[in-house]
């Protein structure tokens, strides 16, 4: 067990490994009610919301969901989040766990009339089904139609009897789901959905594989890639910023680095040597230090070691090679672009 | 589970073997501290080891772990096995996840270190 933001959680069950490949090959069940929830709610929450993140909510229907960002003036990332539009007047933000009171704090300092915004992070447990084998479990335990039910959507349904908002998202690079159930009602969902998925290799997993399964599917961590240092356009979330939206804090500086290029850029790496990058260590061009290990570690199930890391723009560029400093000598890595690892494409496409 | 003809280091490491050469590893409760190993930095053949000095390091996918060595000596073998396969340290770690074999500077400086009682109890009393 760790202590992570305030809870006690579980850096594994069955060892990282064999935990990471469950979730690539059949299915995992996570545990992470320790993110946090904040609603924001009436008719001017889409007007509050719109003003403070980069992506654009105007595009965003009832029942949809949206990856985005609370910027600071500056342009740089406060949180990243997904926001579950779940009525006309009603959204749901789902954001990191070291973040909730921030957030909370600066949402609320934003609003005006027409809003009411509420911490509702006690209030909510959040289990997320992931895996190829997440749907047909989830489907035996739920009475919501799953296969009409898109990525990045959401549907209200039952899951053990208890009723449940169920988003098609997560945080592995699997296909999968997420639970927000009452808090109270957590464990009795968790302990059936395990029980009813063992048919299916379904296994319960940890923070380590947590933490393995996004860096292989090149899924950003708050706090390690991203933070109130680094603009969201530097992080390469450009796919997450409309700058046609209208205002909010730091498109201006955004604008600027969307059209001379920012100073560096966070990039993907794979090591060419033996050895494992891991957060902090230095990454190397002629001799000089140009930037620093973001995340890093072994990928499961790629059976590489991989990294992010900020760099010049100029060094940013797919197959650049540069060096990682690992315990004082050099190891060689080259840059790669996108995910490291991607789903195989669905066999059965979404109805 | 820890053999009983085997030597203990509070660094937990082993060392088995008679006369000169000898063999040395991490023990089981290294491994499962450790959990999946991933990789493994080891010296070469020649390279003479200090003791209580790392020789070199274990990775797992959440630690990175200095390795010492109990004794001083002279490196004759690597197991090259664990290049391609770390994990062997976790599923033997007293068989096919050996890490050296050395020829011991001094037979004598094997008997200071742990018995398998003794380490047994060292690891109860400091997980206490």
């Amino acid at each position: 067990m760790v202590e992570f933001a305030g809870w006690e959680m579980p850096v594994q069950f069955a060892g990282i490994i064999h935990e990471h490949l469950a979730v690539r090959r059949n299915a995992g069940l996570f545990d992470v009610s320790h993110m946090g929830q904040i609603e924001v709610r009436g008719t001017g929450s889409l007007g509050l919301l719109q003003a403070l993140t980069t992506n654009d909510l105007n595009r965003l229907h009832t029942g949809q969901a949206q990856y985005t960002v609370l910027t600071t003036p500056a342009g740089t990332c406060i949180d990243d989040l997904v926001i579950y539009r779940i009525g006309e007047w009603e959204y749901l933000l789902c954001v990191n766990a070291a973040n909730v009171e921030k957030d909370f704090q600066w949402i609320r300092e934003h609003s005006g009339t027409g809003v009411e915004v509420t911490n509702r992070s006690a209030d909510f447990g959040l289990l997320a089904l992931q895996g190829p084998r997440a749907q047909s479990i989830l489907s035996r335990c739920s009475d919501a139609s799953l296969d009409r039910l898109a990525g990045f959507h959401l549907a209200r349904g039952r899951v053990a009897g208890v009723e449940t908002i169920i988003t098609r998202t997560g945080y592995t690079g699997e296909d999968g789901f997420e639970l927000y159930v009452p808090s109270t009602q957590a464990g009795l969902i968790w302990d059936h959905l395990l029980e009813e998925g063992a048919v299916d290799g379904l296994e319960p997993i940890g923070l380590g594989a947590r933490d393995t399964l996004r860096l292989e599917a090149r899924l950003l961590l708050h706090g390690s890639d991203l933070d109130e240092t680094t603009t969201a356009w530097e992080a390469g979330l450009r796919r997450f910023i409309r700058f046609d939206k209208g205002a909010f804090p730091g498109r201006e500086i955004l604008l600027a680095q969307s059209r001379k290029g920012p100073e560096r850029l966070l990039a993907g790496f794979e090591m060419i040597d033996p050895g494992i990058p891991r957060h902090g260590y230095g990454i190397i061009y002629n001799g000089k230090t140009v930037g620093h290990v973001t995340s890093g570690g072994h990928a499961p199930f790629l059976r590489k070691n991989i990294g992010l890391g900020y760099l010049p723009l100029a060094l940013a560029e797919a197959g650049q090679e540069v060096e990682v400093e690992i315990r004082g000598r050099t190891r060689r890595a080259k840059i790669v672009k996108g995910p490291f690892y991607r789903r195989p494409a669905r066999t059965e496409p979404v109805k | 589970m820890n053999p009983e003809s085997f030597r203990y280091s509070k660094e937990h490491e082993w060392i088995n073997g008679e006369g000169e050469l000898r063999t040395l590893g991490i023990t089981d409760h290294a491994q499962a501290e450790l959990g999946d190993i991933v990789f493994v930095e080891l010296p070469k053949e020649g390279d003479h080891l200090k003791a209580m000095q790392p020789f070199g390091t274990v990775e797992s996918v959440k630690a990175v772990s200095e390795l010492f060595s109990p004794v001083a000596g002279e490196v004759v073998e690597v197991n090259r096995d664990l290049e391609e396969h770390p994990e062997r340290i976790n599923e033997d770690p007293y068989g096919k996840g050996w890490l050296l074999r050395i020829r011991v500077a001094d037979a004598r400086s094997i008997e200071p270190l742990m018995t398998e009682a003794e380490y047994r109890k060292y690891i109860q009393d400091s997980s206490r």
